[in-house]
């Protein structure tokens, strides 16, 4: 479309006259950044500056912004500049980038590197600040929530809770099965040969057993959880408060915490025991079929070993510890659902930082319980 | 109204649309002209967004020819797709800005994508498109979250007008905007097709913008077009809707001012 524009001219003294030609538009983006590059030296050296426009046939914003940039070149130093006979079509449009970038460009804040780096150290202590207070504001609004559903018990949602445990807990059960299956017989394949070498292959009972009820169920669990509905909870609730959606309840009076937050945290609480229980069954199922088609040990030894090495007291361990993962799942999912802001980056952003955040606190969660109970012999 | 082939930019002919088993635009023809503003006015829930959106290609059609700058769009590949997404430019109800990305980058991003321009051209270019739409450099180092309704319509419109476009589609431009506001987005909407030569295609509920800024307006009611033509023309329709429209009250006293 159109001709090729052209941009000619020549310095005579401290004037410059130049002409540009053709079609002075967003086709001919390179050649156009290729002539006014190639004039700006010339014209820098001038203290006034004609450009004639005659000949231009087509003329665009970015065309007409290039020979604005070429006559501020000059401008600034008592220079003049100043361009001439363009057609009564086009000049409304330059008159109107004439105008434009006036405005002085923001100055960028440059900070030396250490100081950078001291800042980043210092901001990242302080989010480890926020993360506390946010997560100790969110358990706070929840004890609070929940007083007041005690009082008014006919306030509960009963119906949003029971919904969510038959999506946290109901629809979890096939793939926490599987996993927890496939991780009890991978627990025993290793046993079996390994002990075997010292002829102590009977132990891998004990070992499965231990571990399974006591850590492996409810970590499994509460990862795979962490994973599957606490990154739905935080994408929820962080989509509702970006179509305001939260605001609306608030403003009807209501409290999001007690509406939306207090179902979702109480039905983790209510599920991931169960789903624990659950998993540790597949576990050790798992771990007594491999025993069995593996390592030759029949069922019936399996099950006569597993109650002698297995006292209730590592199953109560194990169940004790799900209702607190539960509600740190929750509490840290809808925490961070809540911080989410306007654009779709956060909200990625807070769903993964929502996961991240589950699992270590459940990990840390797991050691501090393993302190607690070594310290009261269980 | 007779238009010569050659200054129809958008021609529609007997288009049918509809979803499942509702028919919305039912066999509707409409030429825009080159370098004029048609608004384009409807019940709400009427049709006139889906005919925006059917001309420009979101919404699949049932029957009929749409071409849009001499091109047809059935059939054509992702790369004619293209060529003809670079000559218009569509500013959408809600803005549709790039939530993740900065106003600046915003308008900034289809002329990166189609352009091989200098950092500092692609910057000072932005930075001109913004100024033009009446938003500051600081406004451009925003998100669109923090912006107010009305800086979000500017910015989708830098946007909108970043290539240059031939077409500008506008969805509903001043919905949301207070008066004023609304008064001076029309103005910028004029300014911009006078100086840049472009035609507008533009939905409006806005009797203000009908009466100063368009140059034709057309009535869409029951999936056709049933009025065609200047304001003047328009209002002297006989078709039950159209006079129901621009007889109600808000539509006299609108009359009345201009």
């Amino acid at each position: 479309m159109g001709s090729q524009p052209s941009l000619s001219g020549t310095i005579a003294g401290e004037r410059a006259e130049f002409t540009a030609a053709g079609s002075w538009t967003i086709e001919h983006v390179d050649v156009l950044q290729r002539l006014v590059e190639a004039a700006a030296p010339t014209v820098s050296r001038a203290r006034a500056l004609t450009i004639n426009a005659a000949a231009i046939e087509e003329l665009d914003t970015l065309g007409a912004w290039l020979l604005e940039r070429l006559m501020r070149t000059t401008d600034g130093r008592g220079s003049e500049a100043g361009l001439v006979d363009l057609s009564d079509r086009y000049r409304g449009l330059f008159d109107k980038i004439h105008e434009v970038n006036r405005a002085p460009a923001a100055v960028p804040v440059v900070t030396s590197r250490p100081v950078a780096v001291l800042e980043n150290v210092g901001r990242a202590a302080l989010d480890v600040r926020t993360d506390l207070v946010v997560f100790l504001e969110m358990l706070a609004a929840l004890a609070i929530a929940i007083l007041r559903v005690l009082r008014h018990p006919q306030t509960f949602r009963l119906t949003s809770a029971v919904y969510h445990v038959f999506r946290v807990g109901w629809q979890a059960v096939p793939i926490i099965l599987l996993i927890t299956f496939l991780i009890g017989a991978i627990i025993a394949q290793q046993g079996i040969f390994h002990f075997r070498k010292f002829g102590a292959e009977s132990y891998v009972v004990d070992m499965v057993g231990i571990l399974v009820l006591r850590e492996l169920g409810v970590l499994i669990v509460s990862i795979m959880v962490a994973g599957r509905s606490g990154s739905a909870y935080t994408a929820e609730l962080g989509s509702m408060k970006m179509r305001e959606e939260i605001d609306a309840l608030r403003t009807m009076g209501f409290d999001p915490v007690e509406i939306l937050i207090l179902p979702r945290v109480l039905a983790l609480v209510i599920a991931l025991p169960i789903l624990a229980f659950v998993g540790a069954m597949a576990a050790l199922y798992g771990g007594g079929l491999v025993a069995w088609l593996y390592g030759g040990m029949s069922p019936e030894v399996f099950v006569a070993r597993l109650r002698e090495v297995v006292s209730v007291t590592h199953f109560e361990v194990g169940m004790i510890k799900a209702p607190f993962m539960a509600l740190v799942i929750g509490v840290i999912a809808c925490s961070e659902g809540l911080r989410v802001t306007g654009s779709a980056e956060s909200l990625g952003h807070q769903t993964t930082v929502s996961v991240v955040k589950s699992i270590f606190l459940v990990i840390v969660l797991d050691g501090l319980f393993a302190v607690f109970f070594a310290s009261i012999g269980m | 109204m007779q238009v010569s082939q050659a200054e129809a930019i958008i021609r529609v002919d007997d288009l049918v649309v509809g979803f499942d088993d509702q028919v919305v635009l039912d066999g509707l023809s409409l030429r825009v002209r080159r370098g004029e503003i048609l608004g384009l006015v409807g019940a709400s829930g009427g049709g006139k967004s889906v005919l925006l959106r059917t001309i420009i290609g979101l919404i699949p059609k049932r029957r009929g020819r749409i071409e849009v700058l001499g091109t047809s769009l059935d059939g054509a590949g992702p790369e004619q797709t293209r060529a003809i997404g670079r000559r218009w430019g569509i500013l959408f109800q809600q803005g549709a800005l790039f939530s993740s990305l900065t106003v600046l980058q915003n308008v900034q991003f289809p002329l990166r994508e189609n352009l091989n321009l200098s950092p500092a051209l692609l910057e000072e270019l932005a930075l001109a498109k913004l100024d033009m739409v009446g938003l500051t450099p600081n406004d451009g180092a925003k998100y669109p979250a923090q912006l107010s309704g009305g800086m979000t319509k500017r910015a989708a419109l830098a946007r909108a007008l970043a290539l240059d476009p031939e077409i500008l589609f506008l969805d509903e431009p001043t919905s949301g905007l207070d008066p004023i506001l609304a008064g001076e987005f029309d103005e910028l909407i004029a300014t911009l097709q006078q100086t840049l030569g472009l035609t507008v295609f533009m939905v409006t509920h806005d009797l203000d913008s009908l009466h100063t800024i368009c140059d034709r307006v057309a009535a869409l009611a029951d999936g056709k077009i049933v009025a065609l033509g200047s304001i003047a023309t328009v209002l002297a329709s006989e078709h039950p809707w159209v006079k129901a429209y621009f007889g109600g009250k808000r539509a006299r006293l609108a009359r009345a001012m201009h």
